[in-house]
């Protein structure tokens, strides 16, 4: 064998050495919904690219939050990548659990990020958990049954405006209700909403020495209005309804304005699911002229699980996934309409995106949240439509199903309200607050 | 007259148990349906029974999201072994409690029945821990003996209840000609509580091809059988409910068409002894 022979089956060798060595199986978690799958779709150029090979393992939000919440605490190590939200990072991140993601190199792009999404995803101003998408909510409503109504909506309508223009769009004969709101119990269905609602309302979870808030007069004030507003212009057993029963009631033609997430404006828009595709306009949330809006803030992120034997090449996943290139990439085969919205800048400022009818609103209303400053009196927490500590998902829960029960009309808003301090008080002393 | 009343009483009978029928299958009819419709069509409002524009979109749209045949595999290898296993170690336990019970049979008996009342999250922690300790998380191994483990209780309470209606002399006599206790088990017991057994087999696959909280809960990519394939296609943000008929449909259908072609078995053990 000659030399150079000899050297070029060294090389050979060496390669493929290398490349056995470096190329890694990735376990990813993540939930089920259209961006997610249309990313998994594309896993192919990410192998193309790196050489690394990706799991995909899909559940259902709530199934997937009890799933990797058990994992990470255990150290189980099932998992390379996890998708979280905002709300489980900064806990997380408290607890030594995630690896931080601040040495991602430059071409990468950080201080693209939207501030607001980058902020809610940071624990003491270290990122942990980079975007894949952002959303927050707003109003999604019927610009033909506003006509009707001798209405026109502003661009950032006021809760009393909000009210009089679903009365006025109401026609129960014709199954025609002027809003869909969420009221099916739950901290990420009813509490989402009500606690953005009552930002706006000028309530809040606990004031700044952790106490409970409910038995303040705002409280009252939010829970009357939804409720009254509910029975006047809101569909038969709404208690029950959460985003999926509102969606399809809203494109079946059965909702003059629905309030909810903004990911929702592309599936209303759809005229192979929507019957009032053509019909729709958008909104900020509403207001109470109290300079908050009753929009929430959440970004579906990955992150990496601290004690991964794969962390160098689960930081290459994230950076292809949550790259400008990946929305590119999106966009060439999907269309722009359908790339992940609300987690970089230069995507808004892109020409193409900007014909897309939805887009200026969900930027908006992303911006106008504020995770650090949600309400109008000061809180020691951080969240939007949630208070980031590891207790709140049980406690909301629970007064999620007092308010959905006095929407139903089984108690009194009083009754629920009274019941909701109790038991917040109570976990609240029982964590050591 | 008496003829033509009884007539009319099992006319009416019969009518009576098929809308009972029906209405039970009416679930799974319905999922079935779903899924050859379209997104929109699903949801419609009134809802679409048989007038609807067939597809076959949503069983294509899954057969390339997922890897359908790698959930059955293991589905069939987790329900089969937890089976299997379970009724091995079911079959000894069940023999003793029948046929030479101890003062504290029942209290035990009762005590296995009990450890179903707990609900499973109370001890997913513990049991976590203790698989990635023993370094069987996400694996058709560990699946196989948590579920084997659950099941156990009704395993062996069916063997019990079977085993009683044998008579104790039919044992007694192959002991006087010199069986052993591993052949009075095999050779005797097994074969005269064939049904028994039959009927307590399909149960339990059944009941461990559906189950879904240890199955979710203890795998990731790889022993992840068709509950965790189902799971895939629920969104709480989305309306997918065609295509998630269409994976329920791909993931009961085994199931079904096993239940089907076994329910004269499954029935009659399930009655064995009910009628003296």
């Amino acid at each position: 064998m000659s030399f150079k022979t000899s050297l070029h089956a060294a090389t050979a060798v060496t390669l493929v050495m290398a490349g056995g060595a470096f190329a890694e199986t990735l376990t990813i978690a993540t939930v089920n919904n259209g961006d997610m799958i249309r990313m998994q779709g594309l896993t192919d150029d990410f192998t193309a690219k790196t050489g690394h090979e990706v799991e995909w393992v899909t559940l259902e939000e709530n199934v997937l939050r009890q799933r990797v919440t058990t994992d990470i605490a255990a150290k189980g190590g099932s998992f390379d990548i996890m998708t979280i939200g905002m709300y489980e990072t900064p806990i997380w991140a408290k607890n030594g659990w995630l690896v931080s993601l601040d040495d991602l190199p430059a071409e990468y792009d950080a201080d693209d990020i939207l501030p607001a999404m980058r902020g809610g995803l940071s624990y003491d101003g270290t990122m942990y958990a980079a975007p894949f998408y952002g959303e927050s909510s707003m109003i999604m409503y019927r610009t033909d049954l506003m006509e009707k109504a001798g209405l026109e909506m502003p661009a950032s309508p006021t809760w009393d405006f909000v009210a009089d223009a679903a009365r006025k769009m109401t026609d129960k004969d014709n199954e025609i209700y002027g809003i869909c709101l969420r009221g099916k119990a739950g901290w990420g269905e009813n509490m989402a909403f009500l606690t953005a609602t009552s930002n706006a309302f000028g309530a809040r979870w606990f004031d700044e020495s952790w106490t409970a808030q409910f038995d303040q007069p705002a409280w009252k004030e939010t829970l009357n209005f939804y409720i009254n507003l509910m029975n006047d212009a809101g569909p038969p057993g709404a208690s029950g309804n959460g985003f999926n029963e509102n969606l399809s009631l809203f494109q079946q033609g059965k909702c003059g304005m629905w309030i909810d997430a903004t990911v929702a404006a592309s599936f209303v828009t759809n005229p192979k699911d929507s019957t009032v595709a053509d019909k729709v306009g958008f909104a900020l949330a509403p207001n109470n002229g109290l300079g908050k809006n009753s929009n929430w803030l959440w970004a579906w992120a990955l992150a990496i699980p601290a004690g991964t034997q794969k962390e160098a090449a689960a930081k290459e996943f994230i950076q292809w996934a949550t790259s400008k290139e990946y929305i590119e990439l999106v966009a060439a085969n999907e269309g722009w309409a359908n790339v992940p919205p609300g987690a970089r800048t230069s995507l808004y400022e892109n020409p193409n995106y900007k014909d897309i009818p939805f887009a200026k609103m969900t930027l908006e209303s992303i911006l106008s949240a504020d995770p650090n400053n949600p309400t109008v009196d000061p809180v020691p927490y951080v969240g939007v439509q949630f208070a980031a500590i590891p207790e709140f998902a049980g406690i909301a829960s629970q007064v999620g199903q007092e308010f959905s029960a006095a929407l139903a009309g089984q108690q009194s808003v009083d009754e629920a309200l009274a019941k909701a301090q109790a038991l917040t008080v109570d976990e609240m002393e029982a964590a050591g607050y | 007259m008496a003829r033509a009343v009884t007539q009319r009483r099992k006319i009416i009978n019969t009518a009576v148990a098929w809308s009972i029928g029906l209405l039970i299958f009416f679930p799974i009819l319905w999922t079935i349906l779903t899924s050859f419709k379209t997104e929109a069509q699903a949801i419609s409002d009134p809802p679409v029974f048989l007038a609807f524009d067939w597809t076959l979109e949503n069983y294509s749209v899954v057969m390339e999201r997922s890897n359908y045949m790698r959930f059955l595999w293991n589905s069939v290898i987790i329900a089969g072994g937890s089976t299997i296993l379970g009724i091995i170690v079911a079959v000894p336990a069940a023999w003793s409690m029948a046929f030479v019970p101890s003062a504290r049979t029942k209290d035990i008996l009762l005590w296995m029945l009990s450890t179903k009342m707990l609900p499973a999250v109370g001890v997913l922690y513990p049991i976590y821990l203790i698989f990635i300790k023993l370094g069987i998380l996400d694996t058709r191994t560990g699946l196989v003996i948590v579920l084997m483990l659950m099941n156990l209780p009704i395993i062996v309470w069916m063997l019990y209840t079977y085993f009683r209606e044998i008579p104790g002399e039919i044992l007694e006599a192959a002991r006087m000609d010199g069986a052993s206790l591993k052949e009075e088990i095999l050779y005797v017991l097994t074969p005269m509580a064939v049904p028994g057994i039959a009927s307590t087999l399909l149960l339990n696959f059944i009941l461990a091809w559906n189950e879904a909280f240890w199955t979710l809960n203890l795998t990731a990519a790889k022993a992840a059988p068709l509950t965790a394939f189902i799971a895939s296609y629920s969104s709480p943000e989305g309306l997918f409910y065609a295509k998630l008929s269409a994976a329920s449909t791909m993931a009961i259908a085994p199931i079904l068409v096993l239940g089907w072609f076994s329910q004269k078995q499954l029935v009659s053990g399930l009655t064995f002894g009910a009628v003296k």
